[in-house]
């Protein structure tokens, strides 16, 4: 028996021993390879993104303590002497007053995008279709954007040629002054965006589940009272992303205006102004400072907005 | 957190050794591109840069290389065709390949010529052949040569305006504002169209520095004084422009035109005036024909502005043509800039002026040696200095954004007057001027 036993206790103590060794060398290998799968999913984009966002922006940052011309061999440290010329140009700042034209558009746009966003996750009849019409314009380049709305502006163009079906005979130039201008073009970006606020607002909305719906008819909630209930709570972190996406897009709106009008009559926004500073005027140094205080700004409204609105958990059971 | 402020650190150190290191490019300074002795022993192949996409797809430019490849046949060019040429080129020359030949890009500064491009000779040598030359002299020596040189104007229906009942050009802005009313009056054509929209051809606006004043060194007194002070040329010409468009002889929506479409317009006399330069006077003609109307109507006119009884015109260069300085076939480019400077007949293809010294006008330019007109070459020598002040300032005199708020100004679009306008851009470019201590 002892022996037994104590021929028995080495094969069980010699895998033991060896299961405690390999438990010892495998795990770190595994807990290696372990460590190291994730890294390598990640490897792809994140050398993309530290290539094509975080080295640009290091750039940048740099270039903003320089007085570079973009192209000349020679560039001068200059400290914060761009930032102090910023911010001691309150003029440069005034373009600001452009995007409330494009935020005053966003809070129209998302309030139509929420409206649709929530008749079509209903059954309405062709509803796959107008999901599509609603989205196709976001889908559309940015400059095919800008000139076809030119022509839509133009005199006696696609919008004065629809009017006059109606019998009105505006006669104005669209574009002519700097009032009728900007909300011409935010009209345009509220036309290309709408679609993907309406996208995210129908995902969200059509993550709610069924029953909810169903229960709430149940107890006799009519439409209105199931998006006051349940949709809107429901979709409440969608649509403070949305906010804050539309808040910096009026900020930085760039491409509709920049095609469309190139900044003329009014409708210089901040990234135009810094794109001029940098390939008009040669101050590229000057033209990346302006960009990082956009950068602050869009970052401070985000923080601010964050505070006003915590994004804290919804629970709708 | 700690590591991520590490990463950033040393990436913000690495983009500054970069951009430190460009600080090293130009080693090869002052070098020269030599012309060649004998065209058969020329060899290599070497790379075009171009703007003229036009010419590089119709194969024009083919045609050009094959008549030079006859003469300089171990050359071999190819060309490599920009269509956003300004913004693609200054990209390129922060690295050493940017082809062999290439048009000098309005970016880079003058002064830094010789960093980049090899030297095509002595100004006092190649100034006895060409003209321009002063364009790209820095230090004496020449750094480049425009193949083709152009004088600003009005492009004019000569239909139209004889329907108007005026045949001679006017002499004063104030008989060319009645010359616009008359073809309104009397004509169905827009009397004259800014092109707003498209931009750049109001920047042409800048070139009636010179024609009005008569005065080689107008460039040289935009850097020493204030460009709108009054009786200054560039102060006349902005103030026509206004007179224009407040009066509305302008096209009634200028925020939408089209400039694709203002050619046969002009053409069929849908528009009676633009101020462009004599380049434009061949793609008004092949607009003319594709539109079915007579080429012929296309006139081309001098500022409205006499000194001595005679029209002055400036003669300004394109794009010049420079060798890189880093090109491992200088002689083979600079034979061919020689070449297609001398030879190619570029400048003769496109109507406008040769910038070989002596070489006849173009047909088209023909009414205006007839009647005299006194064609200058600005002394460049401030060029640069006028720069440097334009950029310091913001105006942006070869850009369209004031020009643009000027057009605004007169149509009511802006409130203000021209008064105060010019008078803010002169306090502007005092100021820039003081701050560039020029």
């Amino acid at each position: 028996m002892p022996d037994t036993t104590g021929r028995a206790r080495p094969p069980r103590a010699a895998p033991a021993a060896r299961t405690a060794h390999a438990r010892d060398r495998a795990p770190r290998r595994l807990r290696l390879r372990r460590g190291l799968t994730p890294w390598l999913f990640l490897a792809a984009p994140l050398v993309l993104l530290i290539t094509f966002t975080y080295a640009p922006v290091a750039n940048m940052v740099a270039y903003s303590f320089t007085d570079w011309d973009g192209v000349s061999p020679e560039l001068n440290y200059t400290g914060a002497e761009n930032y102090v010329e910023l911010l001691t140009r309150p003029e440069l700042f005034e373009v600001f007053f452009v995007s409330g034209y494009y935020l005053a558009a966003s809070a129209v746009q998302i309030v139509v995008a929420l409206y649709f966003a929530t008749v079509l996750s209903f059954d309405v009849r062709f509803r796959n279709f107008f999901k599509g019409v609603l989205f196709f314009p976001y889908l559309i380049n940015g400059v095919a954007i800008g000139f076809v709305f030119l022509y839509f502006f133009q005199d006696g163009g696609t919008l004065d040629s629809v009017l006059s079906l109606f019998g009105v005979h505006p006669d104005r130039a669209w574009l002519g002054t700097p009032v009728s201008a900007n909300v011409s073009l935010a009209g345009v970006s509220v036309w290309r965006y709408l679609g993907l606020n309406f996208v995210l607002f129908l995902g969200a909305i059509q993550s709610i589940p069924g029953e909810l719906y169903e229960a709430a008819e149940l107890d006799g909630a009519n439409r209105r009272h199931q998006f006051r209930y349940i949709i809107a709570p429901g979709i409440r972190p969608v649509l403070s992303l949305t906010v804050i996406l539309s808040v910096s897009g009026s900020l930085s709106a760039f491409e509709v205006p920049f095609i469309m009008t190139g900044g003329a009559t009014g409708t210089e926004t901040f990234v135009i102004q810094t794109v001029k500073l940098a390939f008009q005027f040669d101050k590229t140094g000057l033209a990346s400072a302006a960009a990082v205080v956009l950068l602050l700004i869009v970052l401070a409204v985000t923080w601010v907005q964050r505070r006003l609105v915590p994004d804290d958990k919804v629970d709708l059971v | 957190m700690n590591r991520r402020t590490k990463t950033a650190g040393s990436l913000l150190a690495a983009v500054l050794l970069a951009a430190g290191c460009t600080g090293s490019g130009g080693t090869s300074k002052g070098e020269d591109a030599e012309a060649a002795a004998d065209p058969g022993k020329v060899s290599g192949s070497i790379t075009v840069l171009t703007h003229r996409t036009d010419l590089v797809q119709d194969g024009t430019m083919k045609k050009y290389a094959a008549a030079f490849h006859r003469t300089y046949p171990k050359v071999k060019v190819e060309f490599d065709a920009l269509t956003d040429y300004e913004g693609e080129v200054k990209i390129r020359m922060n690295t050493e390949n940017y082809g062999d030949v290439l048009m000098i890009p309005s970016v880079i500064k003058k002064n830094d010529y010789p960093k980049f491009f090899a030297s095509l000779g002595t100004r006092t040598e190649r100034a006895k052949k060409y003209l321009f030359t002063d364009f790209t002299t820095v230090g004496g020596k020449v750094y480049g040569q425009s193949p083709m040189g152009a004088l600003p104007g009005f492009l004019y229906n000569k239909r139209v305006w004889k329907e108007a009942g005026i045949t001679d050009w006017p002499t004063t802005p104030a008989e060319f504002l009645d010359g616009l009313k008359a073809v309104r009056s009397r004509t169905d054509a827009i009397p004259y169209y800014t092109n707003f929209k498209d931009m750049w051809p109001l920047t042409h606006w800048t070139y009636v520095d010179g024609a009005v004043g008569c005065d080689p060194r107008a460039t040289s007194r935009l850097a020493t004084g204030d460009p709108w002070a009054k009786g200054e040329d560039l102060r006349v010409g902005d103030t026509l422009l206004y007179d224009i468009v407040h009066g509305g002889l302008a096209e009634k929506d200028p925020t939408t035109t089209n400039w694709e479409g203002s050619k046969p317009k002009l053409a069929k006399g849908g528009i009676a005036t633009m101020w462009l330069g004599s380049w434009a006077i061949t793609q008004f003609r092949a607009a003319a024909e594709q539109a079915g109307a007579n080429p012929d109507d296309i006139g081309f006119m001098p500022f409205p502005a006499q000194r001595n009884g005679k029209h002055c015109a400036t003669m300004s260069p394109d794009y010049n043509q420079a060798v890189n300085v880093n090109s491992d076939h200088k002689e083979a480019a600079r034979a061919w800039i020689d070449w297609f400077t001398d030879r190619s007949g570029y400048a003769a293809d496109n109507l406008t002026l040769s910038p070989v010294k002596g070489a006849p006008l173009p047909e088209v330019l023909r009414p205006y040696e007839d009647a005299g007109v006194k064609l200058i070459e600005l002394d460049d020598a401030k060029g640069a200095v006028v720069k440097e002040i334009d950029n310091e300032s913001e105006i942006g005199l070869y850009k369209p954004d004031y020009r643009q708020d000027l057009v605004d100004l007169a149509r009511g679009a802006r409130k203000g007057s021209l008064d105060d306008f010019l008078g803010d851009l002169g306090e502007r470019w005092e100021e820039a001027r003081k701050a560039t201590g020029s």
